[in-house]
């Protein structure tokens, strides 16, 4: 299968401060990929990395995307190529709504002109997985959501883009029981449409009804360990503390 | 010298104007009364107007500029009173109107006899007959929709005219509006009869490009008993004047139990001082809705009135105002409580960027007996960059106990996180931007017919195009 994201030797600082100290990564199409980690390991600055946020700076390595060297890239560019990063919190944009938003986004991605009738019933048949009332469509983005709302309309912009690469920064944080299977279901079918998955998360709920090929653990800017999905189960039991100590 | 060619065609002897009275007055010492009666006579003036053009004369040499809003120190008189001269009106050239303006005629795609005319550059374009059909239309109503001077020589008019004829806005108000009065020329002239309620918005665009449409025009909308109307003046498409003055009036009459809703998109060209002055006096259950889109301009002073005189009267205002590099604009809003029972509501937006500056300036006058009354001002300011400046001052005259008055403003910069969230959705920066900017500014386009609410995303689109840098 062919790689879809790459990364070889990557470095990332905030200000003065190095995050990520080389981080070698490679994601093959169709896999899913789980990033774990305790508190303060830099899983999310990895996440925002590859999609070039402005506040951290790679100053060593290079990101590839299905082969190409975007390390220089704008970040609509990466988009454009297919890279989705959900965020742990979204940005409110008053005045514009989720499904015009979407709508817009999806004109990004290349597609010319979306029938008005399509988008529609596309919206309809998402809203439904993941038990979201239509009048989210309506409203503005992320503007009043709350916690689960907001993860909720991430995943769906997700499922209405279906983008190449998806980035899920702690999509399962902080919703409860029923939050998270809703937002797995949601995932499970990207997952199930082909789609490839980096999965950052401290927790493990949302894996549950997941496939994952592969496992990292993510400590203190370095991965530590990569394995199969076997990896959760004794993160699960014992915590990151054993990986901890060796530092 | 370009400035000459604009005036080499015009009878030398309108120059011979007199230097008169107050030293001090640098400024207009070139406006003499024979100018004025020159002005007259070319308008065909009924006497009344004849002197009260001489009238506001006198008070535009007498009275001293603004000194608490932003400079006008620069504003080049000499050049204006080039362009008051009735046969210098129409004199531009095309080739003298600034790119950026034609830039935007460009992308709104106007049609060059259209655009020509806009930029006061002679040929007339003829949307007459668009005129004429909507006014045949409203006719049937009773609707009066002319043009002001036309009306005013018309003697089933004229009586009507003068007595509402700058008293809302009486040349004594401030120096532009005695300058207003002296030199005013073309605007529209609307009557609503009791009991009628306009369907179609009346919009004066189609009059635009009408020979009277100027920098000095004024409005006069009287509607009656239990009426509404909705008027849309202005355009989204830059208005360019080489003589960088605009000093308009707009005057309005709202009957008992009726509703005005007066609606205005204005993009002046950036060498602009736009000193406009708009007034509305609303009787008893009556109510005004404003909504002003203010665009371009170098200066501008624009604060949009409400007298609420009769009880259970109430205005609305809906405001958003957009500064770019070299423009410094003051507006805001201002509402007289003037009887029980009074509602106000001002909701406005302010975007700046790339060093502009904007002003916002709400006051709220509630007099003694004007119980029962109420106020809501909200007020939000968007700063796209730090050097852009963005200011609110808010004035509240309270004099009663018995009444309930509100004020909110927000001062914000546009987030780098929300841009980048915008931008892992696919969207440039400067798309991010325009839509974080088109999102603030909702609550205005909303309230826009769908035509002009398309115009104004377009303006902020282009608006926003090069901030980015």
């Amino acid at each position: 299968m062919s790689s879809i994201l790459e990364l070889k030797n990557l470095h990332v600082s905030v200000g003065e401060k190095e995050i990520l100290k080389g981080i070698d990564l490679e994601i093959k199409a169709g896999e899913t990929h789980v990033l774990m980690g305790p508190n303060g390991a830099g899983k999310s600055t990895l996440g925002h990395a590859i999609m070039n946020d402005p506040r951290y700076e790679i100053t060593e390595g290079k990101l590839f995307f299905e082969g190409e060297n975007i390390t220089e890239e704008d970040t609509d560019k990466r988009a454009k190529r297919g890279i989705f990063l959900t965020f742990q919190d979204p940005v409110p944009v008053p005045g514009i709504s989720l499904g015009s938003f979407t709508r817009s986004a999806l004109e990004q991605g290349g597609e010319k002109h979306i029938k008005l009738w399509d988008f529609a019933k596309k919206c309809k048949e998402v809203c439904g997985l993941l038990n979201m009332d239509k009048s989210y469509i309506d409203r503005d983005l992320n503007v009043g959501f709350s916690g689960g709302e907001k993860k909720k309309a991430e995943i769906f912009q997700l499922l209405m883009l279906n983008p190449k690469l998806a980035i899920l920064d702690e999509t399962d944080s902080g919703l409860d029981v029923d939050a998270v299977k809703t937002v797995s279901k949601g995932v499970e079918e990207y997952q199930k449409n082909g789609g490839t998955l980096l999965i950052i998360t401290h927790s493990t709920r949302i894996l549950d009804n997941l496939n994952v090929d592969k496992t990292h653990i993510l400590i203190d800017g370095k991965i530590v360990e990569s394995g199969s999905s076997c990896l959760i189960a004794k993160i699960n039991q014992n915590g990151f503390e054993e990986y901890c100590k060796e530092e | 010298m370009k400035e000459k060619t604009y005036i080499e065609d015009i009878d030398e002897s309108i120059y011979d104007f007199r230097f008169k009275e107050d030293e001090e007055d640098v400024l207009g010492r070139g406006i003499g009364s024979d100018l004025i009666d020159e002005i007259s006579k070319e308008k065909g003036d009924p006497e009344w107007m004849r002197q009260f053009r001489q009238r506001s004369l006198e008070i535009f040499h007498k009275t001293h500029m603004p000194n608490w809003g932003p400079s006008i120190e620069s504003l080049d008189m000499d050049r204006i009173i080039t362009y008051i001269r009735p046969k210098a009106r129409m004199k531009n050239k095309w080739e003298d109107v600034p790119e950026d303006v034609k830039q935007t005629f460009e992308r709104l795609g106007i049609p060059q006899a259209e655009r020509e005319s806009l930029s006061g550059v002679g040929a007339q374009y003829d949307s007459e007959i668009v005129y004429h059909n909507l006014r045949a239309e409203v006719e049937k109503q009773g609707v009066v929709y002319t043009d002001l001077e036309t009306a005013m020589r018309d003697e089933k008019y004229s009586e009507m005219i003068k007595k509402h004829f700058m008293k809302l806005i009486p040349p004594t108000d401030h120096k532009f509006a005695a300058l207003h009065g002296a030199v005013w020329s073309g605007g529209s002239f609307v009557y609503v009869p009791e009991g009628v309620k306009v369907e179609i918005p009346l919009q004066s665009y189609f009059r635009l490009n009408a020979e009277s449409a100027g920098q000095f025009e004024h409005t006069l909308i009287i509607i009656g008993k239990n009426s509404y109307l909705h008027f849309i003046e202005g355009c989204s498409a830059p208005k360019y004047y080489a003589a960088s003055l605009h000093a308009g009036c707009v005057e309005l009459y709202v009957g008992e139990n009726a509703t005005l809703r007066y609606s205005t998109i204005e993009n002046w060209s950036k060498n602009m001082y736009n000193l406009n002055s708009k007034r509305a006096l609303v009787e008893k259950a009556g109510k005004i809705e404003w909504i002003s889109g203010s665009f371009g301009s170098h200066i501008s002073y624009l604060y949009p009135t409400s007298v609420l005189n009769g009880e259970g009267s109430s205005s609305e205002f809906t405001g958003i105002t957009f500064s770019g590099n070299g423009q410094d604009l003051d507006t805001g809003a201002k509402v007289i409580h003037n009887a029980p029972n009074t509602t106000s509501y001002m909701n406005t937006r302010s975007i700046s960027k790339s060093g502009g500056v904007n002003t916002f300036r709400s006051e709220v006058i509630v007099k003694p007996q004007a119980k029962g009354s109420k106020s809501s001002v909200s007020c939000a300011s968007l700063m796209l960059d730090s050097i852009s400046r963005s200011d609110t001052i808010p004035v509240m005259d309270i004099r009663t106990k018995d009444a309930d008055i509100g004020h909110e403003a927000k001062i914000g910069r546009i987030s780098d996180e929300a841009v980048f969230y915008l931008m892992t959705r696919g969207l440039s920066e400067e798309e991010a931007k325009a839509l974080i900017v088109s999102g603030f500014c909702e609550n205005v386009s909303k309230e826009l017919p769908v035509e002009y609410a398309v115009e104004m995303n377009n303006l902020i689109r282009m608006e926003m195009v090069g901030s980015i840098g």
